[in-house]
């Protein structure tokens, strides 16, 4: 027997059909098979390889804030129907869906809390309930979130999370990107800082409005951040697109963010910001 | 000989009733006939005709109006209603996009800040031009006049054409998003009194992106939406051609706007639209803009931000604790 040969183990074949489903998950890139509960007490960060699965809004604000500091508003501000929109299906049909399926009452959710100690104002999007899509109701919860944070004079965080506007609401969800930079401009004015933390993905006009404001824009890693959609480029300009178009990694490079942050790390990486932006001095040593 | 004339799919009576009229006037002329009443007959048929298309525009039909080859575009509206436009070019960091111009004119005797979206009327200028789409450097060009605007105290005036910001590589690469925010976020606090009028296409985040003023005025057959009919047709129908249905549902009409509070004002254009009759077009947008920059004088500079913040402040419908709000 050679020295080099191959050992032979007896190898298991595992079918995908039998893996449970609910309670593993590959990761895409390493392909490792994680423990769904590992996920979730990872924030839904694969340990090994680091790959970024999308968050539900809920799940982040429990990994962000210090215990028990978050209290949620605005949680009865929803969507109502102003254009009784109708294409395959009508929109409040689709609303009741998307708040079935996401447990969620809005793609957004707004309220206060404290990171280390620091207190701030945070609306945090929600993939899952439309694809994020800013509505009406979006743009309202996320204008009242700047304006509470003007009000008591505190830092505001807005983690934006996706596809655009809601097209079944039209012109009024164009007119959410104005309300919506116009808050922060007042909030500038009055020099509280204002975090934006992209993840995947933001597009369109998330992206085109509160989302690249930031005194300091965070991306996660891997996220899809754009204006024009992939497909509509291509078909606009043949061109082909370069690799990594549209990424964190992509935008860093090309000088909108200012930095790419691991979830795992968002935390700690906020005190440190909002201690030099907001408090102004080194922050104090954590308590153990 | 003359280049056919473009008509659009509804008007087509209105080019037959027009061609049987020159071929009338043509007989007579020819054979040195009396056709008098003919013709009559026929002007005034043309006019009913007109008159019924015209008073039952479908939102499509006006999206087609809005895209008339023909239309007024932004310049020669400035060119009616202003005096010496002195073009001023560049964001002064990359680049001068030729679909986003601007500079100083005479309104009326006053000084004021021109900001034009801008298309092209034949095919080298409608390049040059980027069919209207305006990259990073237009908006960055546009900022930058403005607050030139400020510093001088310019009223600053707005024409938005466009059918969107350019969906491209470079438009990405450096950041089309960013510059259309930060002139949200600027547009709202500018220390000078500000007017847009959509005079044909308001294609979502790219005429927004000119158009956080004091005043939003809107012509006739214009429109104003979040996405393009056959954009919102392709994703929610499956299909562009459903883009008549698409722009019925996305209520992106000017009477429609006016009503929704996201306009002030409809200005009217004369019959068969703007392109029909352009001074009379522009004649209506002069008093328009006349009155309104007269309204916005008579505030202080505090005042005048607060009333634009509001105005914006108070656009969206929802609901909350279960009543809905308008």
């Amino acid at each position: 027997m050679s020295l080099f040969s191959k050992p032979k183990y007896s190898t298991v074949v595992v079918k995908k059909k039998d893996i449970p489903k609910g309670l593993w998950t590959k990761c895409p890139i390493s392909g490792e098979i994680v423990f769904n509960k590992e996920l979730e007490a990872n924030q839904m960060v694969v340990p090994k390889s680091g790959y970024h699965f999308p968050i539900g809004a809920r799940a982040r604000i429990a990994g962000l804030f210090d215990p028990e500091t978050f209290v949620e508003v605005d949680a009865s501000v929803r969507s109502a129907d102003p254009l009784q929109f109708v294409d395959s299906q009508r929109y409040p049909d689709r609303i009741k869906k998307y708040e079935r399926d996401s447990g969620l009452p809005e793609a957004v959710i707004c309220g206060t809390g404290e990171i280390h100690g620091i207190p701030v104002s945070v609306a945090v999007m929600d993939f899952r309930f439309c694809g994020g899509a800013m509505g009406s109701a979006a743009g309202e919860k996320i204008t009242r979130a700047i304006e509470v944070a003007l009000k008591k004079k505190i830092p505001c965080i807005i983690f934006s999370a996706s596809g655009g506007a809601r097209m079944q609401e039209g012109i009024f969800s164009l007119m959410q990107m104005a309300k919506t930079s116009a808050a922060l401009g007042r909030l500038g004015q009055a020099s509280l800082p204002y975090i934006s933390v992209l993840t995947h993905p933001t597009m369109g006009g998330v992206t085109a409005s509160f989302a690249v404001l930031g005194d300091v824009n965070i991306a996660e890693p891997g996220a899809l951040i754009g204006f024009a959609g992939a497909r509509v480029i291509k078909e606009t300009t043949k061109q082909t697109l370069p690799p990594g178009f549209q990424s964190s990694e992509f935008l860093l490079k090309h000088g909108l963010i200012d930095q790419i942050v691991n979830r795992l790390e968002l935390r700690d990486r906020l005190r440190d910001l909002l201690s030099a932006l907001y408090l102004r001095k080194k922050p104090a040593p954590a308590k153990t | 000989m003359d280049k056919p004339v473009y008509t659009l799919e509804f008007e087509k009576p209105l080019r037959e009733l027009s061609t049987q009229l020159d071929q009338l006037r043509q007989q007579s002329l020819e054979n040195n006939l009396d056709l008098s009443s003919e013709i009559a007959g026929i002007t005034r048929k043309i006019e009913a005709t007109q008159r019924e298309i015209y008073s039952s525009l479908t939102p499509w039909q006006r999206v087609q109006i809005a895209r008339h080859p023909k239309r007024p575009y932004a310049l020669d509206y400035v060119g009616m209603i202003c005096e010496g436009f002195q073009e001023l070019h560049g964001d002064r960091q990359f680049n001068d996009d030729r679909a986003l111009v601007g500079g100083t004119a005479f309104f009326n005797g006053d000084a004021v800040m021109i900001i034009a979206q801008q298309k092209g009327r034949e095919t080298k200028e409608k390049i040059a031009r980027n069919f209207g789409m305006p990259q990073p450097e237009g908006y960055r060009k546009a900022l930058r006049l403005m607050k030139t605007a400020e510093k001088f105290g310019l009223p600053v005036f707005t024409f938005i054409d466009t059918p969107g910001a350019y969906p491209g590589i470079g438009s990405e690469e450096r950041h089309v998003s960013e510059a259309i925010a930060v002139n949200l976020r600027e547009m709202a606090m500018l220390r000078v009194p500000s007017i847009s009028v959509i005079v044909g296409e308001g294609g979502s985040g790219g005429a927004l992106g000119i158009g956080v003023t004091d005043r939003v005025l809107i012509f006739e057959n214009s429109y104003y939406s979040v996405i393009s009919p056959e954009g919102c047709a392709a994703i929610l129908w499956k299909d562009s051609a459903a883009a008549p249905k698409a722009a019925e549902a996305l209520k992106l009409d000017a009477p429609t706007l006016e009503k929704f509070k996201v306009v002030d004002e409809v200005v009217a254009e004369p019959f068969g639209g703007a392109h029909n009759n352009p001074t009379k077009a522009a004649d209506a947008l002069k008093y328009a803009l006349h009155k309104h920059l007269n309204d916005l004088r008579g505030l202080d500079e505090e005042r005048l931000l607060d009333t634009r913040y509001e105005r914006f402040r108070h656009l969206g419908r929802f609901e909350e604790a279960g009543v809905v709000t308008s």
